[in-house]
């Protein structure tokens, strides 16, 4: 039979010699092994003391953007729902009123704008989608919850803060 | 102080050293668990418990607590009595078998001369034999009582397991014995105080009485009556709360009292090379004698875990097979020798 990798390994089925039947030089091998890895390094992380780095690629949270004036960048397109594989963004549009310039950059923006966090597979096609830089994966993930609906993202949860309002 | 010519100094010199080796078992006993799970988790390039106090040293508090607060459940089909007295006698017998070994030589406090040893009997041995053999039937009653086909499995297992592997363990014994010519723990370490170690004439002798060690407190390669996953822990299967904390427990005391045996039959016990030599005063000597025994158990303990997180457990013919094929002949050779030798150094 062709062997599928050339890894494969006949079993060695010749009757134990005198010295394999005494067990004890296996035993004291084994032994050693084990010894070794007291000393070795754990492979452990001591998750909330120590956090591990993400992979330059990993996509975590969304968050939607502002621009440098501090306006959401989003409008309510809504490619990035169409473009979820797993339909877990939901948005409702509504029109800029006059004084609101400053909220807003274009005259249509995101009354409402959620994401289910249970449903979404991070695949980062919204990120792709957004014609306006709007939404973005960040390197968080989304934190432990009691409820379901604790999963889903309003716009406070997602949008982040105000670059003018932090100084 | 004599009242009643009864000597009280010595009623309260023993309870106090009663009470002193029982603490002290008790807690070798509780960080033994901490020790193992330490031991497994490194062997495992783990980390081991460590939320719990630092170091998770407070680990075995908390399960002990955790334990004490779980509910308790006596089967209805059980026998009620037997289910009681299975655990009981586990943990009596446990705590008993530290009455003979002699913690340390002689302290002189006020004149007095305390022995670290609560009682010399001169059948020191013999009596750890009979004790070591009652607990046996905590296991077996317990699991009996329970009602529970695995347990039963189990206790059948242990019961024929403790009998295979005590006669390669008394005969290993009968060797060592033909030298010492005493079964009384202390003299057998006084022997070794002014000697050689008894390990570096009886090598078989010490490995066979090791490995019927590990049998006798159902350690892995041996723990076939508590068989995690072939019988869902066996003869403590029905068990909750407490009684399946003193279960466990006693096979934590087991092993320090197996550890603390060997150190004391084959490894000189409570003295070590050159204690003669120091100058110090005797009780100096006794405390430091005290901590050399406590070590060497110490080490035995250690080595007791490094083997169950290493070596597979074995199949129970391949159990039969190593007791009564490969031990008690070893055994045997090992007495005829010893014997042998012995009558022509008397020659």
């Amino acid at each position: 039979m062709q062997a599928l990798t050339n890894r494969a390994k006949a079993v060695d089925r010749r009757p134990m010699t005198f010295a394999e039947k005494l067990y004890i030089p296996a035993i004291a091998k084994g032994m050693g092994i084990t010894l070794k890895h007291i000393f070795q390094r754990k492979a452990t992380v001591s998750f909330p003391e120590k956090k591990r780095d993400f992979s330059p690629v990993f996509r975590g949270l969304h968050i939607l953007n502002r621009d440098e004036e501090g306006r959401e960048r989003c409008t309510a397109c809504g490619l990035c729902a169409v473009a979820c594989p797993a339909e877990a963004i939901t948005m409702e549009a509504a029109e800029r009123k006059p004084g609101e310039e400053n909220l807003y950059r274009e005259e249509k923006y995101a009354a409402r704008y959620e994401i289910n966090m249970l449903r979404c597979i991070f695949c980062g096609f919204c990120e792709e989608a957004c014609p306006k830089d709007a939404i973005y994966l960040s390197e968080t993930f989304a934190p432990a919850n009691y409820q379901r609906k604790g999963f889903i993202y309003g716009k406070d949860d997602l949008l982040i803060p105000d670059p003018k309002e932090g100084k | 102080m004599t009242l009643l010519s009864i000597d009280w100094f010595f009623i309260i010199e023993k309870v106090l050293l009663i009470s002193g080796v029982l603490v002290l078992s008790l807690v070798v006993a509780m960080y033994s668990t901490w020790g193992e799970r330490k031991i497994a988790a490194w062997i495992q390039d783990r980390l081991g418990p460590n939320r719990a106090g630092p170091m998770g040293l407070l680990q075995p508090l908390a399960d002990g607590g955790k334990l004490f607060f779980k509910e308790e459940i006596i089967p209805n089909t059980s026998n009620r009595f037997l289910f009681i007295l299975g655990p009981s006698i586990a943990m009596l017998v446990a705590c008993m078998t530290s009455a003979v070994i002699p913690w340390g030589d002689t302290l002189t406090i006020a004149g007095r001369e305390i022995s670290l040893q609560v009682a010399d009997v001169n059948i020191g041995i013999l009596f750890i034999f009979g004790v070591v053999s009652m607990g046996v039937y905590g296991i077996m009653l317990g699991g009996w009582a329970s009602n529970n086909k695995y347990s039963l499995l189990a206790s059948v297992r242990a019961a024929s397991q403790i009998i295979s592997y005590e006669l390669p363990m008394g005969l290993a014994l009968i060797a060592l014995l033909m030298m010492t010519g005493s079964l009384s723990l202390k003299d057998i370490v006084e022997q070794q105080r002014h000697g050689l170690w008894n390990v570096v004439y009886q090598p078989l002798g010490f490995f066979i009485f090791l490995v019927c060690a590990f049998a006798e407190c159902n350690r892995a390669p041996f723990d076939l009556p508590e068989a995690e996953n072939e019988l869902n822990g066996g003869y403590h299967l029905e068990y909750s709360s407490m009684k399946l904390g003193f279960f466990l427990f006693a096979e934590y005391i087991n092993m320090f009292i197996s550890s603390a045996l060997m150190a004391t039959m084959y490894f000189g016990g409570y003295a070590f090379p050159g204690m003669d030599k120091l100058g110090l005063d005797g009780n100096m000597v006794t405390i430091l004698g005290f901590l050399a025994l406590f070590i060497k158990t110490l080490i035995f303990i250690f080595f007791f875990m490094w083997v169950r997180w290493t070596v597979p457990r074995f199949r129970y013919d391949q159990l039969m097979r190593l007791g009564w094929k490969v031990m008690i002949p070893l055994a045997l050779v090992n007495m005829l020798i010893t014997g042998a030798l012995v009558l022509a150094r008397q020659h």
